[in-house]
């Protein structure tokens, strides 16, 4: 991996963006990806949506745009087809699993609800910060079993001494999230926020390394996946894309007594079959299977039982949308220290890359 | 005669319990909250469970058509009134959701002796059903909610709260039969809870949530606005957000606010930060629950417009439960949604505490907070 790509990836996995306040994410992808594509648009919940090859007016309206447009899936792949491409739509999300304020005691501290996927021993002893760069630890009540350990009884201490000083800190609804340094471990990165900021960074080398596509090219970093697959649901309706595929990580079954799962770190991208909220599309999954064998790019298949992606929301967009996933599998998955395969992540690049290059048929 | 003979049509409120002392006699001067009490106590009498809004929907038509309010209905049963310039695409549209739908039960089969089974329609606790008055079906026939008796239980049953499978509904009948008359399978039942007036400000009733919201939404649209801002009372809340789903769609609006009776646990024994919201301190703005993250520019906003006005407020402290904001925010393209909550204690059982200020300050910030959109709108 070059040392640009393995920057950019840290630059991404450190920003700060728990969901529904992705801002700061959001700019900085902005920022990286206006030299290689069109045009750049945030929709109303904050995904952002960046067009590469748009040949016709009006496909990227908002809300009042897209009210008006019923059947528009319908039209483009009429459209497109003519042209000979087709209109696709790629999703990364911008937003990490994170907390939120729910109440600031007399004493400064804060007790919190989270959001997404957080559990409670994995917050022991994490540092997280927020927004405005204000750091807090977790601490917790005395506990007589550590089984009794819930968020309810854990708080965050952000250093204040009364609640007039917490607040000028931090308000009841402000987020934060984990907060560490991305480190290299042999071929290996580890780093907070890995899901899904690695599929962000997939998606921005695809738009640095990609060359001629006959396809229209949507790349969407959505918000609220953690929470739902809230962005990536409004944002595919506002497109009404031909073709979806979502970039995320996925679990892997490769550590000492693990849940059985035929995905390890290090043996390629992982092309989905299936995971809680979807069947991907069988003629784009065989598609991206044969563009990998035809490129000598390794690929193994995933079947993930738990958990969704945002391709799940896609596919149910208006009158349904063919959809996919390309994973990078990704080890303790909800922990600060999300790890990754570098050889998987350049593999997951050049799938995409090819596929986009290709006529992405089946 | 058998109780559930009774005509219907003979008394204002057949079938409720006898009031009791400071129930229900009209205070001889109008004081200040004297209005909304009286059309609360409609609205909080009416029967609608999830489904089944049909008495809810009449009172709020009729209320629409005294205020010169268009208004229409759509096939789930949504109503949706407009208030706002000609040309509804003028400008940023405001979709505000207040559900019609309480929590409550319908009947599910009759048995041998007589008695009704039931099925829960949407979250209550089985332990508040236990010997609770109940009204079922349209002629609001009464009855009660029965279940084994103490002396005959044994000590390991009394250790558990009754099931609302165990539970079921006695109407007096004798018979199958003679229930069959009166009741059948899919009949909706609803606690027979009287709106009372517990002192000038706080109030007693049942299905606060989301009457109160209702209410709040009927006074905002008394007022004219200059943006285009639909008032949808919404069905099917509590199973699922589904009228604000196919009311969303149709509307497609940029902004989407709930209006709800919310979580009030401002009670004994509850910890300070494990109290959502506190009684008698203003609407609670959401920040996030389990269905929506509140957009940080509607908080931001309706803070603001508090404070301007002077009114009370104050942020939801829970990020548990869900409303139809949840629905809204996602329809189409997407919309930045928000939520404003009076709030209600002992909401999902048989009787709720609210705070009738609340209701009036939920209502003020909500109407200045649309007259500050009339201003702009950065999404």
């Amino acid at each position: 991996m070059k040392e640009e790509t393995r920057e950019l990836i840290r630059n991404l996995t450190e920003a700060f963006g728990p969901s529904g306040q992705e801002e700061q994410v959001r700019e900085l992808i902005a920022s990286l990806m206006r030299p290689h594509v069109d045009g750049v648009r945030t929709d109303a919940l904050g995904n952002l949506i960046c067009t590469r090859g748009a040949r016709r007016v009006g496909t990227a309206g908002g809300p009042a745009a897209t009210a008006g447009r019923p059947g528009a899936a319908g039209t483009a792949t009429a459209e497109a087809g003519a042209g000979g491409g087709k209109k696709v739509m790629l999703a990364a999300h911008m937003d990490e699993i994170g907390i939120i304020v729910t109440h600031i005691d007399d004493k400064g501290f804060l007790r919190f609800g989270t959001i997404g996927g957080v559990m409670p021993h994995r917050c022991l002893g994490q540092r997280v910060v927020f927004a405005n760069g204000t750091v807090g630890v977790f601490g917790h009540e005395k506990l007589d079993d550590p089984k009794d350990l819930k968020f309810e009884r854990m708080f965050v201490d952000i250093g204040a001494s009364s609640r007039a000083e917490a607040e000028e800190k931090v308000r009841i609804g402000d987020a934060a999230a984990f907060t560490r340094p991305l480190e290299r471990a042999g071929n290996r990165l580890v780093a907070k926020a890995m899901d899904d900021r690695i599929g962000c960074a997939v998606l921005v080398e695809v738009a640095r390394r990609l060359g001629t596509s006959p396809h229209e090219v949507y790349f969407v970093f959505t918000v609220q996946e953690e929470v739902g697959l809230r962005g990536a649901r409004t944002a595919a309706f506002g497109l009404a894309p031909d073709v979806a595929i979502a970039v995320d990580i996925t679990l892997t079954g490769d550590t000492p007594k693990a849940e059985t799962m035929e995905v390890s770190l290090g043996k390629g991208a992982a092309i989905k079959v299936k995971d809680a909220s979807l069947i991907c599309h069988p003629g784009l999954r065989r598609s991206l299977e044969e563009t990998a064998r035809a490129h000598g790019i390794a690929y193994q298949l995933e079947i993930l039982e738990r958990g969704g992606t945002d391709a799940g929301a896609m596919q149910l967009t208006r009158e349904g949308v063919p959809a996919g996933v390309i994973s990078v599998p990704c080890r303790y998955a909800h922990t600060p220290s999300e790890m990754v395969d570098e050889g998987d992540v350049e593999a997951c690049i050049e799938l995409l890359v090819k596929a986009l290059e290709g006529p992405l048929e089946w | 005669m058998t109780a559930h003979a009774q005509d219907p049509g003979r008394e204002t409120h057949p079938g409720w319990e006898a009031s009791a002392n400071r129930e229900t006699s009209a205070p001889p001067a109008r004081g200040p909250y004297d209005e909304e009490a009286e059309l609360l106590g409609q609205l909080s009498e009416a029967a609608g469970i999830s489904g089944w809004e049909g008495e809810v929907r009449g009172i709020i038509r009729g209320q629409l058509e005294k205020m010169g309010v268009c208004y229409r209905t759509d096939h789930l049963g949504n109503i949706i009134a407009y208030r706002g310039p000609d040309d509804e695409h003028a400008g940023l549209r405001v979709m505000l959701a207040a559900h019609m739908d309480e929590v409550g039960l319908v009947v599910s089969g009759i048995d041998k002796s007589g008695l009704l089974r039931f099925r829960k329609v949407g979250g209550i606790d089985d332990r508040v059903l236990v010997s609770k008055s109940v009204l079922v079906g349209k002629n609001r026939v009464p009855g009660v909610i029965g279940a084994k008796p103490i002396h005959l239980q044994q000590p390991k049953e009394q250790e558990n709260p009754f099931r609302a499978e165990e539970l079921f509904v006695d109407i007096g009948a004798r018979n199958k039969e003679e229930a069959e008359k009166v009741a059948k399978v899919g009949d909706p039942i609803v606690f027979a809870t009287r709106f009372t007036r517990l002192d000038e400000r706080r109030a007693r009733g049942k299905a606060f949530d989301d009457r109160a919201g209702c209410l709040v939404l009927l006074g905002a649209l008394q007022e004219k606005y200059r943006v285009p801002v639909y008032g949808v009372f919404t069905v099917q809340e509590e199973v699922g957000l589904r009228g604000a789903q196919v009311a969303a769609y149709a509307i497609a609006p940029g902004l989407g606010l709930a209006l709800e009776g919310t979580v009030c646990s401002d009670t004994p024994g509850s910890e300070e930060h494990l109290q959502a919201t506190r009684m008698g301190a203003g609407p609670a703005i959401s920040v996030m629950d389990a269905a929506t993250i509140h957009n940080r520019r509607v908080i931001e906003r309706l803070v603001e417009v508090a404070g301007k006005a002077g009114i009370p407020y104050q942020l939801r402290r829970t990020t548990s439960g869900g409303n139809d904001a949840g629905r809204i925010h996602l329809a189409r393209a997407g919309a930045a949604a928000g939520g404003l909550s009076v709030p209600c204690r002992y909401i999902h059982s048989p009787a709720s505490v609210l705070d009738l200020e609340d209701v009036v300050n939920t209502r003020r910030l909500l109407v200045e907070f649309l007259h500050s959109l009339e201003e702009g709108w950065t999404p």
